[in-house]
């Protein structure tokens, strides 16, 4: 059901398009927004904690919990024997274990679970069961894996041409590699369920997930009960960027599992040093590659191979690898191809969804080599960047996709102009000249970013309209509100058919019985997926109550235009509460259910081809950054960025995903430095130790434009996914690094430079680029 | 029993967990949900109140981190959460207060949940400036609070735009009276009878003789001034004591005197309330102190419970040892002053008897021509663990030669220590970026550092080798030549 026209009148007088507040916005600054944890507070209900391994690899020996029992607070404690279903949470393949049975996986790995009557006594109690283990030597290596070629999935490959021969015959050939770290999600609400016991026997659930339908399905599946016996309820997380997109389902299994067993209301929270420990993070990659080109830094072949960390299991690796393969080329044309995408095995926790699920791993690596080829060559980066742009004719992508909106080299173009590049970039050498401490960089880095999920059938979505006897509305669908202002943008849509205030529209808490078999609000899909279907059951109202119209008062259909709560028909005109209850009157239906489904894509893995997106969201940064060449120290001091949302529905909540995109990505690129043991144990677990962005960290020039395009493909009202595109406009702040690192030599010689750019990481390749002058005999003290 | 204000209520507690704290009492047994749990370890400002304290005839709001701070310390105190606010813009009529309205209209909130925090601590930049300070003063107020959603620059403009609204005051007064009143006839409080029956008992002395004798009776209580420290032994090690003593109600540890001839600072002092004094004298210092923990921190965090820690990775103490500080210690036998750098003996191992505590810290006047160099490095620069904190300090004479140096690290050792090798380089030495750097290389006979989350032994030693060639361009770089640009800009150095 494609009939997506905008209608102008009716926009120009619309919600749509305008920065309404968010939603719960008033409630959040009021403290009254209420969230998981908030509720169950003062009474009396059960406190679920998990006991956990204290190994990395190897069999459990024994087992004693007769301390814990001891305390008299502690109701039960419950293992894998207690499970009636299916002891594994897995959400594509199997291999997520709810609780372990022998042998251990990673450090934190849960084994049991206390059940108490308060969380201070289920947390303390698990610290006094012990277990005994028989440790075997742990994985941790990714070389290791590699080598052993110790994969949780087969290896997936795209090609295109014959890269040997064009390597053979480029003009130039380089080789690179890079180690990028992970990424802790650090939603500032921590993993949180709590399971009520129903009269029919079943389970109701309140969790703080993204994927409400997928953990209906795992409850029912762990406590062995048909689906329709589970409901799960979710009003809103306190932040999620995929960290609960699978990683929410144990704790609300488990929660489940004692509410089932006690019959009580069960609670399980973790503390944020157990979900830094125990939940899944950003995959740490360790990406190599060759590439040739020619003397003009036109790239004529790559061959890349990307190798994922997983941990433990499968998780989503499969697809999350799959898309840092699909965005290995990032925004250029490659000619001659071949990404090697490796699903390392290893044994820490299972690394999992973070915005732009692999993506931006593939894409660092593009914009590494694009560096690369400039210093090589001594052309000017963004030069180089232009020059390799997919374009008309060099359109094709290393998955056969076709590229059809060319609107990158207008991007970069208008963004170097508006933010000064050129002229920022001679001032910056002039600087570096003479400045023997502090070294500046700038770099301007383009976002290409495929919109689909990779796995076709998960790019559908539901919601349900009803539309009450006085005119208000009432929306659910199957998208999840996690900050991201889905709710708001939903509510607008609707707003917008009906030609009423945004007011009149309240979207709240998202159940699985009210709109069921539902998809994550992941992969930017929320507002492209559950707006339009949101949009297609208002239509069908609409259609309903126009056609009402047209029978009654007998005028044309294309007379008809709802705007400013009334409706006008002919030469008249009603208040759409009137109508409304004129309908009802007439007993036309005031509630429908809408669907959508994303046309067009699909992909072949035998051929490794086909169209995996349905378009592509476009994005460039320019940054500014000061490097400290005696301690390692950065900042960022200016970043401009130019975005492409297409028509945007909201440009305030656009304006702000991309801000705290970019920021979060910033932090993934410089400070968020994941730090395991030798034996597995996570070191950086705790806000104490692993820093996020401060608010002092934001550039302190920091201009966002948003590119004035329309979708042109049948999105809701044109408008472009936001949620993960502009997390990789911050690799404009790794490359400034490399460019102010790149100031060391006289822009003749890059240092390598791993991913998070940290202090320590910069000095070394501080101490590099000192070296490789030395060695030049240019020593320049 | 203990009493306090929340919001514009007066309570009277008997019986609670001595450990408890601000947040777990809000939460689980007032249902006041508002006030946010993202971390309780003090690092992410979702659990941020204010407090009011009576203060030489004054009230003085400030932001704190509930998940840090237990309940017995509230004693005389007034305690403001996101729904105090609430209540009080509905009891003048209102729905919003200009902050949290700023926020709305700016769209500093997104999934919401580290907001209430935000907005108190915009309501302390909001109830101590009558006018926009500016960014930088922001920053200050905010570098505690995390947000993940909003990259913070609509919090930013929140903070501005608030002030630009017509002012609305806390209409307090009237509870501010009354526990006015309650302090001033609050006789020697010293066991408030706070104990859930199970977990042992709290004592909040006013007076130091009264702190002394506690600390006799009760060996192994915990001394508990800020909080910043001992209370992660209550969130994150699930540890419960079974005496605690709060010591920042203890009058002779509050006492600071600043004058020719030196300066004092009280035990249970917190920074915020001595280190703009401290400053004025010692400029030098102030990035160390701006940039210990956040705000929240600050304004409980002290020198006794730095030193009393013993840990080898806080910043005062290379301050203070570079400064030759010395330290006071006091029993019912009497007091004793050891020079700071003698205090410690090995990691998380002092000179500290158990019937002593720590009363406060000497610092003899600054010398003439004085030089101080005070850095701390971290992986972030707001709210972070020092990597290596360095504090140099010397002299030279007229023929620029350097004739004594003090120069002591953090994060380099099992303790605070000085770096006795590099000082030797620099004695009588020209003061030349040679000789700089020829100290800084001495670096390696000094320290053999740990590698740990924060960095590895050899960045730290490459550091700390840089630094002084840092302060040779900062204290020493010609008159000739234009200085070089010596730091990165960032809103907090
Ligand atoms: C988020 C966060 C950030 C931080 N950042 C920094 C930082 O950047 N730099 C830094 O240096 N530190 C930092 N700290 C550490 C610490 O909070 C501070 O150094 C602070 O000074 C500790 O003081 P307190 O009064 O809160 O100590 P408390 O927690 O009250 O006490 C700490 C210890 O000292 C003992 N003690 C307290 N007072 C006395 C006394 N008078 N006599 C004897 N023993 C005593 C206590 O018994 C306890 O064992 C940070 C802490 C947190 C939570
Ligand atoms: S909860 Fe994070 S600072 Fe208190
Ligand atoms: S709005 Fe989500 S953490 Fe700040």
């Amino acid at each position: 059901m494609r009939h997506f026209k905008i209608n102008h009148e009716e926009i120009k007088n619309g919600t749509v398009g305008r920065s309404v507040k968010h939603e719960s916005a008033s409630a959040q600054v009021t403290g009254k927004a209420i969230y998981i944890d908030d509720r169950h507070q003062t009474s009396q209900i059960l406190h679920g904690y998990p006991v956990m391994a204290s190994v990395s690899s190897g069999t459990i020996e024994s087992i004693d919990t007769s301390e814990a029992l001891k305390i008299p607070a502690v109701s039960c404690i419950l293992s894998a024997d207690d499970i009636p279903g299916q002891n594994d949470v897995g959400p594509v393949f199997k291999g997520d274990i709810l609780l372990a049975e022998n042998e251990i996986f990673y450090h934190g790995q849960p084994v049991l679970l206390v059940v108490a009557s308060s969380y201070e006594a289920a947390r303390k109690a698990a610290r006094k069961v012990v277990i005994k283990y028989r440790q075997t030597p742990p994985l941790l290596d990714i070389k290791m894996s590699i080598a052993n070629q110790d994969w949780v999935r087969p290896p997936h490959s795209l090609k295109k041409g014959d890269v040997d021969t064009a390597l053979a015959n480029a003009a130039n050939r380089l080789e690179g590699e890079i180690a990028i770290g992970g990424q802790e999600h650090f939603y500032l609400e921590g993993q949180v369920s709590i399971a009520e016991p129903t009269e029919e026997g079943g389970i109701f659930v309140h969790c703080s997930t993204q994927n409400p339908t997928e953990i209906q399905h795992l409850v029912a599946k762990v406590l062995k009960r048909p689906f329709n016996f589970v409901t799960v309820e979710m009003r809103r997380m306190g932040g999620g960027f995929g960290g609960k997109e699978t990683q929410a389902a144990p704790w609300a299994c488990l929660a489940a599992l004692a509410a089932d067993k006690t019959q009580q209301i069960v609670k399980i929270r973790l503390a944020r040093s157990d979900d830094f420990r125990i939940t899944g993070k950003r995959h740490p990659f360790y990406n190599k590659y060759e590439i040739g080109f020619t003397d003009t830094g036109i790239i004529q072949a790559a061959d890349i191979q990307i190798n994922g960390n997983c941990g433990y299991s499968a998780d989503l690796s499969d697809a999350i690898v799959d898309r840092a393969l699909f965005h290995a080329n990032n925004a250029y044309y490659y000619p001659a191809a071949r990404i090697l995408g490796n699903r390392c095995r290893s044994n820490t926790v299972s690394h999992t969804a973070f915005r732009g699920f692999g993506g931006p791993q593939g894409m660092l690596t593009a914009e590494q080599i694009m560096d690369d080829i400039a210093y090589y060559c001594d052309i000017e980066p963004l030069q180089v960047r232009l020059k390799n742009l997919l374009r008309p004719g060099m359109d094709e992508t290393p998955y056969g996709q076709k590229t059809s909106q060319f609107v990158m080299a207008d991007m970069l173009q208008k963004l170097a102009d508006d933010a000064n590049y050129y002229q920022r970039k001679s001032e910056i050498a002039k600087f570096n000249q003479s400045s023997p401490i502090i070294k500046k960089g700038i770099a301007i880095t383009p976002v290409q970013f495929g919109i689909s999920f990779t796995v076709q059938h998960l790019n559908q979505a539901g919601a349900l309209v009803n539309v009450y006897t006085d005119g208000s509305v009432h929306v659910n669908h199957g998208g999840t509100e996690m900050g991201q202002g889905l709710n708001t943008k939903i509510a607008q849509i609707v707003a917008q058919v009906f030609g009423i205030d945004y007011e009149q529209v309240l979207v709240n808490a998202t159940r699985t019985d009210k709109v069921p078999n539902t998809s994550p609000t992941a992969a930017s899909s929320g507002t492209d997926l559950n707006g339009m279907a949101a949009l297609n059951a208002a239509n069908t109202i609409k259609r309903r109550l126009f056609d009402y119209l047209e029978k009654t008062y007998h005028v044309d259909h294309t007379s008809i235009m709802a705007s400013k709560n009334e409706v006008h028909f002919g030469e008249q005109k009603i208040p759409f509460s009137k109508l409304v209850e004129q309908a009802y009157l007439n007993r036309i239906s005031l509630s429908a259910t809408g669907y959508y489904a994303t046309p067009e894509i699909y992909y072949d893995r035998a051929t490794a081809s086909g169209h995996p997106f349905f378009y592509y969201a476009h994005g460039c940064a320019v940054s500014e950054v000061e490097i400290d060449c005696l301690t390692g120290e950065s900042t960022v001091t200016r970043t401009d960025i130019l975005h492409d949302v297409g028509h945007s529905i909201n440009p305030a909540i656009d304006k702000g995903q991309i801000e705290g995109a970019f920021i979060q990505g910033m932090g993934w690129l410089t400070t968020e430095d994941l730090i395991w043991h030798q034996d597995g144990q996570l070191a950086s677990a705790s806000p104490a130790n692993y820093k996020i962005p401060a608010i002092g960290d934001t550039p302190a020039i920091f201009n966002l434009s948003l590119y004035d395009s329309e979708n042109p493909e049948t999105t809701v009202f044109r408008s472009k996914a936001v949620g993960e595109p502009p997390f990789m406009l911050a690799i404009s702040v790794w490359c400034a690094i490399r460019h102010a690192l790149a100031s060391l030599t006289q822009q003749r010689f890059v240092p390598a430079l791993n991913a998070p750019a940290t202090p320590e990481a910069i000095l070394t390749a501080v101490i590099e680029a000192n070296n490789w002058n030395k060695k030049q005999g240019c020593n320049r003290d | 029993m203990i009493s306090f204000a929340l919001n514009n209520e007066w309570v009277n507690i008997k019986n609670l967990a001595p450990n408890l704290s601000i947040l777990d009492w809000l939460r689980t047994k007032n249902g006041k949900c508002g006030t946010k749990e993202g971390c309780a370890s003090g690092d992410c400002g979702a659990c941020t109140v204010l407090i009011g304290k009576y203060q030489n005839g004054q009230w003085k709001y400030q932001h704190i981190n509930a998940c840090l701070m237990l309940v017995a310390s509230l004693d005389g105190k007034h305690l403001i959460t996101i729904e105090g606010v609430s209540e009080q813009v509905k009891t003048q009529g209102g729905e919003l207060h200009p902050v949290q309205q700023a926020m709305i209209e700016c769209h500093g909130s997104q999934c919401g949940f580290c907001t209430p925090g935000f907005i108190m601590s915009l309501m302390a930049l909001y109830l101590n400036h009558k006018s926009y300070p500016g960014k930088n003063k922001v920053i200050q107020y905010l570098g505690g609070n995390l947000c993940r959603c909003t990259g913070y620059q609509p919090i930013l403009m929140a903070a501005e735009q608030s002030f630009t609204y017509p002012r609305q005051e806390l209409n307090i007064e009237s509870i501010q009276q009354k526990l006015a009143l309650y302090i001033k006839q609050k006789t020697e409080n010293a066991e408030i009878e706070l104990s859930d029956g199970e977990t042992g008992r709290f004592f909040m002395p006013n007076h130091l003789t009264t702190l002394l004798q506690l600390k006799v009776q009760y060996p192994k209580a915990k001394l508990f001034a800020g909080g910043t420290d001992l209370s992660l032994e209550f969130t994150q090690a699930l540890k419960q004591p079974e005496t605690i003593i709060g010591i920042a109600d203890v009058d002779e540890l509050r006492h600071t005197q600043f004058d020719s001839s030196g300066i004092f600072i009280g035990a249970g002092v917190p920074y915020a309330d001595f280190m703009e004094a401290f400053c004025q004298y010692y400029p030098e210092a102030h990035e160390l102190f701006e940039r210990l923990g956040s705000a929240q921190i600050r304004h409980s965090g002290t020198l006794g419970g730095s030193i009393g820690n013993a840990s080898p990775i806080g910043d005062p103490a290379p301050l203070l040892i570079a400064l030759n500080c010395e330290i006071e210690l006091t029993s019912l036998r009497g007091k004793r002053r050891l020079l700071l750098e003698s205090f410690f003996i090995d990691y998380k191992k002092t000179k500290l008897q158990t019937d002593e505590v720590i009363t406060g810290f000497y610092l003899p006047p600054r010398a003439n021509n004085l030089k101080l160099a005070c850095y701390k490095v971290s992986k972030r620069i707001e709210d972070d663990i020092s990597t290596v904190c360095m504090v140099l300090a010397y002299q030279t004479n007229q023929q620029q030669t350097i004739i004594n140096a003090r120069c002591a690290f953090g994060g380099m050792a099992a303790i605070p220590k000085r770096a006795f090798h590099a000082e030797q380089r620099l004695i009588q030495q020209p003061a030349s970026l040679t000789t700089f750097q020829q100290a800084g290389e001495q670096i390696t006979n000094d320290f053999t550092p740990l590698s740990d989350v924060r960095a590895s032994d050899s960045y730290r030693l490459s550091v700390a080798n840089n630094l002084f060639t840092r302060a040779w361009y900062e204290l020493e770089g010609r008159i000739d030549v234009s200085k070089p640009q010596t730091r990165i800009k960032h809103a907090a150095l």
